[in-house]
């Protein structure tokens, strides 16, 4: 995710200051996202570099600089909002090398490692379930953002859910080789 | 001693070739005030885990204990008046009888136990109240949304002086907001001080209980521990 164009998106109400910058920041992402205000600046100044965004030249640096955002910056910025966010990377997920390595493993039970990290999963959506019926009614960016951690632990345990009915079946039916080149498989991935 | 106690019971259909073991010495169990969930595949035991707890079946072997008492030594009366008092039950498809309003429907277990007609309205009245719905009292299951349905399904499961929710994938088809929704209100009677279980292979539902247990082949094989704190959560990841 693209601290950047946060920042972009939030100069384009009009000039603020670095320190508000970072506390909009902050309220706009629910307060689930901490940002440091050297990490502010030092993207601030890149932007202002790139010609992004541009500052009261007059002013010393420090609290006092008022950022705005240039045409290309609004340019920058609409163009980050209307190009689809991209998902096509490849299935590196650690949690799936993890499934993976251990079926080669001797000695692992590959279904207990499901079921840890299932737990595990659980665990964690209670504590935003928690969260959420707390404070959803009144935060909508955080209920937003809730809802994005929800649905993402979700398909991880459906992706789990998945992964032992297919391992239960591959136990009593032995694959039969893929008919699939492995090459267009790579293009695949590498989308 | 816990509200609900389940105790090593184990749950066989058929015999011979085709015996099936559908609970294998499971224990559970749930204080008032307590929401738990028991999640698991389709065919792990989860329904019969919950007719069993709610007396609507028999287990093969082990007993189930309701506020103290053995349902093994209770008789066929004994447990039609201990359903009708102390439990209520909320199904997928809801169950709501068609040629009943939602008023009568609610009202209906209380009217079975003797409670006079005008009571047991206006018990029906506020359980309706409670789940947002009493506007459409009057009105037909036909004739209500499958999310108003629902909450009418969950008065009824909580009108009276119910203690404990016995609950079946209670979003059923719902969409999340509705299914939230629903997961409110039974939060809502636990803090009531009712003691609630939810069968569900949902974990949306399933995170809005206080403990989960994950049930596989018949047999509870794990359940999450107590959250940590909060503002664990919170603490800053590595940066962006």
């Amino acid at each position: 995710m693209s601290v950047r164009h946060a920042l972009l998106a939030l100069l384009s109400e009009g000039p603020k200051y670095g320190f508000q910058l970072r506390q909009e920041f902050e309220e706009g992402t629910g307060d689930v996202w901490p940002l440091n205000i050297g990490q502010v600046y030092s993207t601030l100044q890149r932007l202002e570099h790139s010609g992004h965004i541009e500052s009261d030249d007059l002013a010393d640096e420090g609290p006092q600089k008022v950022f705005r955002l240039t045409e290309e910056g609004k340019a920058e910025l609409d163009l980050w909002l209307s190009t689809p966010t991209d998902m096509s990377s490849p299935p590196r997920d650690e949690l799936v090398i993890k499934v993976l390595s251990a079926l080669r493993v001797p000695g692992v039970d590959v279904n207990d490692l499901i079921q840890l990290h299932r737990r595990h999963l659980v665990e964690l959506m209670q504590q935003w379930t928690h969260l959420k019926d707390e404070e959803a009614d009144t935060d909508l960016a955080f209920a937003l953002v809730a809802d994005a951690e929800l649905s993402r632990l979700d398909s991880v345990i459906r992706w789990l859910d998945q992964a032992e009915g297919r391992l239960m079946r591959a136990e009593l039916e032995p694959a039969v080789p893929s008919t699939v080149p492995r090459l267009r498989r790579r293009l695949v991935a590498r989308r | 001693m816990s509200f609900l106690e389940i105790q090593a019971v184990s749950k066989s259909y058929g015999e011979g070739s085709t015996l099936v073991h559908a609970l294998i010495d499971a224990s559970l169990s749930v204080d008032r005030g307590n929401l738990v969930a028991v999640m698991g595949p389709s065919g792990s035991g989860k329904s019969s885990l919950l007719t069993i707890a709610g007396s609507l079946e028999e287990p093969t072997s082990g007993d189930v204990l309701i506020d103290g008492k053995s349902l093994a030594s209770m008789s066929y009366n004994d447990k039609a008046r201990l359903r009708r008092r102390m439990i209520g039950y909320i199904f997928q498809d809801f169950n709501l009888l068609a040629g009943l309003t939602a008023l009568e429907n609610v009202a209906l277990p209380l009217e079975l136990d003797d409670l006079s007609p005008r009571k047991a309205r206006i018990a029906a009245m506020a359980a309706l109240e409670n789940v947002g719905i009493a506007e459409r009292a009057g009105h037909f299951p036909d004739e209500l949304s499958g999310g108003e349905r629902q909450r009418v399904a969950i008065a009824r499961a909580v009108v009276g002086e119910r203690h404990l929710l016995l609950a079946d994938e209670p979003s059923g088809a719902l969409d999340s907001a509705n299914g939230d929704a629903v997961m409110k209100m039974i939060r809502g009677a636990c803090k009531k001080g009712i003691a609630a279980v939810i069968v569900t292979h949902d974990a949306h539902l399933a995170s809005w209980a206080d403990r989960v247990v994950f049930l596989k082949d018949g047999r509870i094989i794990d359940q999450t521990v107590p959250p940590p704190s909060v503002e664990s959560l919170l603490e800053p990841g590595p940066t962006p």
